[in-house]
């Protein structure tokens, strides 16, 4: 959006309020986001991830570390007043429900800086508010008839399998990155290892073998 | 965009009620930093046949007022995904405002990629960019679904659950393709254990006795022995 070309400071600001209003009316209109993304941590690298959560609003954080090194990662939620909501040091998974006390840009950050050589696969939620209603659904003045109240249920009970779906997921494909992982690493160390068997025991022979070759004749009973 | 005749902001008829309607295109309130030649990707483990919506919006930081542009026409964001067997299913550069929506055709994990059109050798300035990422039946528009096909509110609710199935019904397929690779890798691993394990020791005897023979061969001719 562009600012109108020939507006006044003063003008401006009232512009920025009226703007701050629709946004503000817009998203108290039931509007909600819950936004998930696996992303990659290199090591020794912090990421963070901001959201506008409006005052009042319940809003949940959860992460999962998917892959790397001990499977653990620093968090950080501060508020806009940079105070400290939640924080947790080199955890592997965890889900925090808060609500929000005054509104404004939530920080959530993600670091591996105690970490040398692991990069991290991180899975995040962050869910603000609830779900939005199904179009038409949310405006009811009269109580809602019984299909309406078990097909409700149902769709909550579906968005729980999924979730569970979902976390399945994550813990196995945990399991199966540490099995691929063991695979590469069982096929690279017995290629060394085989290397190392052969390196040696020419060596060896070699070694051996010029110890008995020397120009001046080996001198077996030792001499004064 | 409002035009640059417009002088007077109290009687504001077209415009506020223009963003009233164009507001709610705009993306998401989750944002993350990066820099202009930075390059940041996701990854999304999903299903075949399974729709990702994406929309993002990118602004640029303006040190003038010491935050970000509300917009910025200028910078251009190239979004690339690849599939899991790394091959590139979209390469396109979007405006600083774009949406884009794929459909997997293998299951396993895509990677989204997104960096900015900049031209600049090192990092430039700070880019804010909006994401928001909808998998499966999520980034299905229930409104424009109700709406096209005229649906009442039982059976958009019908439908609705109906996506969700389906989805799961996915996921579960998915499930077990994944389970079954895993044992692969578990088997290839214990085989690889096996055999390597074998052919070492023979390795080792081999030439244990190779090195004896040699030796023994070797100090006869010297006549050492």
């Amino acid at each position: 959006m562009m600012w109108p070309v020939g507006l006044r400071s003063g003008s401006k600001r009232w512009w920025g309020w009226s703007m701050a209003l629709i946004w503000g009316w817009w998203c108290l209109s039931g509007w909600t986001l819950a936004v998930e993304l696996t992303f990659e941590l290199p090591d020794n690298a912090k990421e963070c991830f901001y959201e506008v959560i409006e005052k009042g609003t319940e809003s949940t954080l959860e992460f999962q570390v998917v892959t790397g090194g001990q499977y653990d990662v620093d968090v950080v939620l501060t508020d806009p007043r940079q105070a400290v909501l939640y924080k947790q040091v080199k955890k592997q998974y965890d889900s925090h429900t808060f609500t929000a006390d005054i509104t404004g840009e939530y920080q959530a950050c993600f670091s591996n800086e105690f970490s040398t050589f692991s990069h991290k696969l991180v899975y995040i939620d962050f869910q603000v508010g609830d779900e939005a209603p199904l179009p038409g659904m949310g405006d009811h003045l009269t109580a809602m008839t019984q299909m309406e109240t078990s097909s409700q249920e149902v769709h909550e009970n579906l968005n729980a399998i999924i979730d569970y779906q979902t976390h399945h997921r994550l813990r196995e494909t945990q399991g199966r990155k540490s099995g691929e992982y063991l695979n590469e690493r069982v096929m690279i160390w017995s290629i060394f290892v085989t290397g190392a068997i052969l390196i040696v025991g020419f060596g060896q022979v070699l070694v051996l073998k010029s110890f008995f070759s020397e120009r001046k004749p080996v001198q077996l009973y030792g001499y004064n | 965009m409002f035009g640059t005749g417009w002088n007077t902001v109290r009687g504001m008829p077209v415009g506020f009620w223009l963003l009233l309607v164009w507001l709610p295109a705009f993306v998401s309130p989750l944002y993350f930093h990066i820099a202009e030649t930075e390059r940041k990707c996701f990854i999304e483990e999903i299903p075949d046949e399974t729709m990702v919506t994406g929309n993002y919006k990118v602004q640029l930081y303006d040190p003038r007022t010491n935050g970000f542009a509300p917009s910025s026409p200028g910078i251009g964001m190239h979004v690339e995904i690849r599939d899991p067997d790394d091959k590139i299913i979209l390469s396109k550069v979007y405006s600083s405002e774009g949406k884009w929506t794929f459909t997997s055709h293998t299951p396993g994990e895509h990677v989204i990629c997104l960096y900015s059109n900049s031209t600049k050798w090192f990092s430039g300035t700070q880019l804010r960019v909006h994401l928001d990422i909808q998998v499966g039946e999520h980034a299905i528009d229930y409104a424009n679904v109700a709406q096209k096909e005229k649906l009442s509110e039982l059976q958009l609710r019908v439908r609705q659950l109906l996506d969700q199935v389906e989805q799961i019904t996915k996921e579960q397929n998915y499930q077990r393709y994944r389970e079954e690779r895993f044992r692969q890798t578990s088997e290839s691993t214990n085989q690889r254990v096996l055999w390597w394990s074998l052919g070492q020791t023979c390795i080792l005897v081999v030439m244990g006795a190779w090195q004896m023979r040699h030796l023994k061969s070797f100090f006869e001719a010297k006549k050492l022995v």
